[in-house]
């Protein structure tokens, strides 16, 4: 396993609070909740669908949970955790929206990271070269992507907000996976990759 | 016949009795003057002590896990494919034990020994005994044998029910609990199967109260029944189907009348018979009362997620996919009253066409999350 984690992750790790109660959503091998558990001692869980990366994050001594979040949260008590993470993985569910409010029902806040489809790069492989956009975070071909529900950071900001969604810190990384002033400015057009840190408006809100 | 034994296998295995004279009291009210508890270990106890695995079985299931009794035993113990050297549950690396419950009729204490007070056997006056009480007689077994607290224990079905009430009960002395195919409780249509296959046996004219040990051929019609039902129960219909279908057997025509026609016919009724040359029918009501009165939430006013609050060791759930006996759904009720009491714990379900018998079977995920998660026991105790 490597040592340094991706820099999504690491953001995403350092939103974290030491000690809280942590559901990963999509947690694949485990890398983040391994890092969590050891530098952080964090009370991690993971929910996997995929045979392999369940049997890799088992054996790391991870509490990682084979299910589909396609069949939603249901199982899950509201505030059960401190923080739901959706890491790369909304765009690949079938129902985003209601994965994003189940993900805020049971947990305090949610940090959900996606890649941006008002990326210049994608803007232009569609608008000027006419082709479904091809990217580093979205490498596969329209017919066989697993990626059925790509937005922009515009779109997921408008989705929010007509959810009474709050946006409690943002980042955004460009296709170096730096966040720099330029992509500070023109989010939506610089940014590849989006990392949200939400809770939901109200009462839920400080419970 | 066996040709030789397999490397593989534990190799040539035999039971051991602990054999506890003082009076054993059970949940239900009553006691026993003492029993024996029948139980086959395999592997090497390590010098700490640390390495010990204890496996619980299942409704039909004894204490002989793996290995053979006899060079030309036609069958390993039931667990084989898990249990050996190089295997899941690996005998190089671990001392497994694993015993008989009371009430049984496979050679631990049940209702055809010998009731002392008659000199007759116990039949119907065998008090009912419960999974707590299993748990309690294994915990005697764990001092008998010095183990203070088991690596892991581990039980699919019933089994899987016991390693529940061991990880409530004893909180301290195992570290992790592997429950597969089983469920918090059964649901009025587990009774309800269970109710039919006692009927089937009460009903026997030759089941006579169950004083049928030195009177005839005993309830043999109730009990293949029993049987005949359970099995269909432990297949899923597209096992079934598989298997089967609609095929006559030896391809023949329709007799229209009502000897055997389909293969599934034939098969069900073989596997009726040979269980009653295997079984006790008095053992087989006992341990179907035993699984309908399993639910260790109720001394909690029904809240499970208080329930396994006690607990302290990490749980491994599993579930089969087409296991309509012990569905995916019942396994994922613990593993939220699990997630929700902030236990550590992971679950598997395993894509199978077999039914609740998928936990008996080599099915290769199944067995690498087996592998994968013992691998991590072995690791945490440096084994």
């Amino acid at each position: 396993m490597s040592s340094a984690l991706r820099p999504d992750l690491q953001i995403i790790a350092d939103w974290i609070r030491p000690g809280s109660r942590v559901l990963d959503l999509g947690c694949g091998e485990g890398d983040l909740l391994d890092h969590l558990g050891r530098e952080k001692q964090v009370k991690g869980y993971g929910i996997e669908l995929d045979d392999e990366k369940v049997v890799v994050a088992m054996g790391r001594g991870l509490s990682v949970l084979q299910l589909d979040l396609d069949e939603g949260l249901r199982q899950f008590a509201s505030n059960s955790v401190d923080t739901v993470v959706l890491s790369l993985t909304l765009q690949a569910v079938h129902f985003p929206r209601e994965l994003l409010m189940e993900m805020l029902r049971v947990g305090r806040e949610g940090i959900v990271t996606f890649p941006n489809m008002g990326h210049w790069r994608a803007r232009w492989q569609l608008g000027v070269q006419g082709r479904m956009p091809m990217t580093d975070v979205l490498p596969h071909s329209w017919y066989d992507t697993p990626n059925i529900h790509l937005c922009s950071i515009d779109d997921f900001d408008a989705l929010c907000h007509e959810n009474q969604i709050v946006v409690q810190e943002r980042q955004v990384l460009n296709d170096r996976r730096r966040s720099t002033a330029a992509n500070r400015v023109w989010p939506n057009l610089l940014g590849e990759l989006a990392l949200y840190r939400c809770a939901l408006r109200g009462p839920q809100e400080n419970p | 016949m066996t040709e030789k034994i397999p490397p593989d296998s534990v190799g040539l295995v035999e039971p051991q009795d602990m054999i506890v004279a003082a009076e054993f009291p059970l949940a239900c009210g009553q006691s026993l003057p003492g029993y024996t508890l029948r139980y086959e270990c395999y592997g090497q106890l390590n010098a700490r002590r640390s390495n010990a695995i204890l496996i619980c079985h299942a409704l039909s299931g004894d204490h002989h896990a793996a290995g053979y009794h006899r060079p030309d035993d036609r069958k390993p113990g039931w667990w084989d494919n898990m249990i050996g050297p190089g295997k899941p549950i690996d005998t190089r690396r671990f001392f497994v034990v694993c015993s008989n419950f009371l009430g049984s009729c496979k050679g631990s204490t049940g209702p055809a020994s010998i009731n002392p007070a008659t000199g007759e056997p116990w039949g119907l006056d065998f008090p009912m005994v419960t999974v707590p009480d299993w748990v309690r007689t294994q915990v005697a077994l764990s001092d008998h044998l010095g183990i203070e607290q088991w690596a892991a224990i581990i039980g699919g079905s019933l089994g899987g029910m016991q390693v529940l009430q061991w990880a409530i009960d004893y909180p301290e002395r195992l570290r992790h609990a592997v429950v597969i195919a089983a469920a918090p409780k059964l649901s009025a249509q587990n009774i309800g199967f269970n109710e039919v296959c006692r009927q089937a046996i009460l009903g026997d004219p030759n089941f006579h109260g169950g004083r049928y040990y030195q009177q005839g051929p005993g309830p043999r019609q109730g009990l293949a029944l029993a049987r005949m039902i359970g099995h269909i129960t432990y297949l899923s219909d597209d096992a079934m189907g598989q298997k089967f279908g609609r095929e006559t057997r030896g391809g023949k025509a329709l007799s229209y009348g009502f000897d055997v026609d389909f293969e599934v016919e034939s098969y069900l009724r073989y596997q009726g018979q040979r269980f009653v040359d295997q079984f006790d029918a008095n053992s087989y009501l006992y341990i179907t009362k035993a699984l309908d009165y399993f639910d260790p939430a109720a001394s909690h006013g029904g809240d499970l997620v208080a329930t396994v609050a006690r607990a302290k060791a990490q749980f491994l759930v599993i579930s089969f996919s087409s296991d309509w006996r012990f569905a995916p759904e019942r396994s994922r009720e613990i593993v939220q009253a699990l997630f929700r009491a902030g236990l550590e714990v992971s679950y598997a379900e395993i894509q199978s066409r077999h039914g609740h018998d998928s936990f008996l079977l080599p099915i290769p995920q199944y067995h690498r999350v087996m592998g994968a998660y013992l691998e991590r026991i072995a690791k945490e105790q440096g084994l």
